[in-house]
C-alpha cells in the first residue's frame, strides 16, 4: 500500500485504543490509516468530522459506531454492531460483518462487501445499509426507517415486527418474521435501489432481480385482535 | 461474557506449539473473563490398560505418590497420573477431584487471569493435536476451580461454554436418575453431562449436539471436544459470539477474532461465523458433520 505524505498512520501495535480514538476525536477531519487492528474494539467510533479513515485488516465490536459524517473503510472483517447507531457519513467493510451490523442507525451508508451475520439492520431507524452479500436470521427487525439492500440471501425471520424501512433482497428470504410481507417493486424503488446500489460501489447488477420487503402494518398499528401476538 | 477458544493442528508440524498458540488465544480473551481460565489438550496417549487421570487436589503440598500408579507430572495443584483403576482413585481419596481422564485428553484449570494461569501451568511447554480453552466471567455459580471450565465428564470428553442455561436443575436431576455423576452445581456441567449420556446411549457427536438444541434452554455456543477433534454449536438465537477460522495448517475456533489473529497465517484464513443451531465439527480425516 503506498502512503500519501498527507496520510497519518496510527499503529495500534504502538498506539492504545484510547490514544487513537482521542486522536481522531481531536481532529476536524483528515487522512488517517489504522494499521494492526488484530480485532481491537471500538475502532474509529464517535468520529464528528470529515475524517477519511482507512483500517487495514479485522476491526471487534462496534467499530465506527456513532459516526457523524466521516468515511471508515475497513479493509478486513467488522465484528459485532459495526456502525452501530451512525448518524451520518459512510462506513465499509471489505470483509464480512458480524451480527448487528448496522444496528439502530440513524443516518449515513453502510456498505458491506462480504455477509453479514444475523440482526443486521436491526432497529435501524434511517441509516440505508448495502450487503453484497448474504444476511443472517433475524435481520431488520422492528426496523423503523431507511433501506436494508441485500444482494445475496436472507436467513430466517427477516423483518419480524418491521416499521417502515424498506428492505429489498436479490437472492432467497429463509422466512419472514410477524408483519413482514413482499410488496411490490414499483418505479419510485426502483429508483431508489437503483441509487442505492450505485452509491455502494455495486453497478454490475440488475434491479429488477430484487424483490421487495416492507411492513404489512397490521402489528404495530395496535389492535386488539393482534393482542395474542405480544 | 465469557471467552471460549479452540485449536485443531491439520499439520502436524503444528503439533509442538500447541501449547504456545492455545495460550497466546486464551490472553487475548481476558476481558471476557478475568476470573478463571482453563485448557483441555489432547496429546501424549496412555499405554492400553491405563487410564490418564488428571486429578487436583486443593492442598499444594500433598503428597501425589500416595494415590499410586504412575505419576507424569505435576503443575500447580494438578497432577496426571496414570492408574489402572480410576474408580479405586475416587473411593480412597474423596477430597481429589477428577479433572479429566481417558486416553489423550489433560484438563487444567484455575481461578484468576488468564495470563497467569498460563504461567501457573506453563501451558507454552504443551504439544498436542488439539486443545480447548475458556476464560470465564461467573454467572450461574461461584468463582472456584472446580466451577472453573472445561467440564468433562465422559472419557476423552470435554465442553466449554459461553452463555447460560436456565433448566440446569431439573436436567441435572433427570441426568442423576439415568447414572451420570456431578461434582458442582454448574449449569456447564449439565451441559457436559448431557453430551455424554447421548453418547453413551449411542449417538454420535454431531447428534447428541443436535438433541442439546431441543433438551437445553438458555444461551450457548459450546465448544466440544473428543479424542478425534472438536466441534462448535450456537443456540437458535445465536446472541453468543463465535468466529470460525481454517488455514491449510489448521482449523480454529474463537469468541472473538482478536483470538484467531494472533495465529501463523490469520490473516489470510478463511474466517466465517458459524449459524445458528447448526453443528460444525472436525475429527481426524475432517469429516464435516
Amino acid at each position: 500500500v503506498t502512503v500519501a505524505a498527507e496520510v497519518e498512520v496510527l499503529d495500534l501495535a504502538t498506539t492504545s485504543l484510547r490514544e487513537l480514538n482521542q486522536r481522531l476525536h481531536d481532529a476536524e477531519g483528515g487522512r488517517f490509516q489504522v494499521v494492526n487492528p488484530s480485532g481491537a474494539h471500538a475502532v474509529a467510533c464517535g468520529l464528528d468530522g470529515t475524517h477519511e479513515v482507512e483500517i487495514l485488516g479485522h476491526v471487534g465490536y462496534y467499530c465506527a459506531g456513532m459516526n457523524q459524517r466521516a468515511s471508515v473503510r475497513v479493509r478486513g472483517n467488522a465484528g459485532t454492531g459495526v456502525a452501530e447507531n451512525l448518524m451520518s457519513g459512510t462506513v465499509v467493510v471489505e470483509g464480512n460483518a458480524s451480527q448487528s451490523a448496522g444496528a439502530t442507525g440513524r443516518g449515513g451508508l453502510l456498505v458491506i462487501h462480504g455477509d453479514a451475520a444475523a440482526r443486521c439492520g436491526i432497529s435501524m431507524k434511517g441509516i440505508d445499509i448495502v450487503v453484497r452479500g448474504s444476511i443472517g436470521h433475524m435481520s431488520a427487525f422492528m426496523a423503523q426507517r431507511g433501506c436494508l439492500v441485500v444482494c445475496g440471501d436472507a436467513g430466517e425471520a427477516l423483518g419480524d415486527s418491521l416499521y417502515e424501512a424498506h428492505i429489498y433482497v436479490r437472492g432467497e428470504v429463509k422466512g419472514l418474521g410477524a408483519d413482514c410481507v413482499e410488496k411490490e417493486l414499483r418505479e419510485n424503488h426502483v429508483a431508489e435501489l437503483t441509487e442505492l446500489l450505485l452509491r455502494a460501489g455495486f453497478d454490475d447488477l440488475d434491479v429488477t432481480e430484487f424483490r421487495r420487503y416492507g411492513s404489512a402494518r397490521e402489528l404495530y398499528n395496535f389492535k386488539i385482535d393482534n393482542a395474542g401476538a405480544y | 461474557m465469557c471467552g471460549i477458544v479452540g485449536l485443531y493442528c491439520k499439520s502436524p508440524a503444528l503439533e509442538p506449539e500447541l501449547g504456545r498458540h492455545l495460550s497466546a488465544m486464551l490472553v487475548q480473551l481476558s476481558d471476557r473473563g478475568p476470573d478463571s481460565a482453563g485448557v483441555a489438550v489432547y496429546r501424549a496417549p496412555a499405554p492400553e490398560g491405563v487410564t490418564k487421570l488428571v486429578l487436583y487436589h486443593p492442598d499444594p503440598g500433598f503428597e501425589w505418590r500416595a494415590v499410586g500408579g504412575e505419576l507424569v507430572d505435576v503443575r500447580a495443584r494438578h497432577a496426571v497420573v496414570l492408574h489402572e483403576d480410576e474408580r479405586a482413585v475416587r473411593d480412597a481419596f474423596p477430597e481429589l477431584r477428577v479433572m479429566s481422564a481417558g486416553r489423550l485428553i489433560e484438563i487444567y484449570k484455575e481461578v484468576g487471569l488468564p495470563r497467569e494461569f498460563a504461567e501457573q501451568f506453563r501451558l507454552q511447554e504443551f504439544d498436542g493435536t488439539h486443545g480447548l480453552g475458556h476464560t470465564r466471567m461467573a454467572t450461574e455459580s461461584r468463582v472456584t476451580t472446580m466451577g472453573s471450565h472445561p467440564f468433562s465428564t465422559g472419557e476423552d470428553l470435554c465442553l466449554v461454554h459461553n452463555g447460560s442455561l436456565s433448566n440446569h436443575n431439573r436436567l441435572r436431576l433427570d441426568l442423576r436418575r439415568e447414572g451420570m455423576e456431578f461434582q458442582t452445581e454448574n449449569d456447564t456441567e449439565v451441559a457436559a453431562a448431557y453430551v455424554t449420556w447421548r453418547l453413551r446411549e449411542g449417538d454420535a457427536l454431531p447428534d447428541a449436539l443436535e438433541s442439546c438444541l431441543d433438551a437445553l434452554d438458555g444461551f450457548y455456543t459450546f465448544l466440544v471436544g473428543t479424542a478425534d477433534g472438536f466441534a462448535v454449536l450456537r443456540d437458535p438465537i445465536a446472541c453468543k459470539p463465535a468466529v470460525l477460522a481454517e488455514t491449510d495448517d489448521w482449523v480454529a475456533m474463537a469468541s472473538e477474532w482478536r483470538a484467531i489473529a494472533v495465529l501463523p497465517g490469520a490473516a489470510d484464513a478463511e474466517m466465517w461465523e458459524p449459524e445458528p443451531s447448526v453443528v460444525y465439527a472436525w475429527e481426524k480425516e475432517q469429516v464435516p458433520a
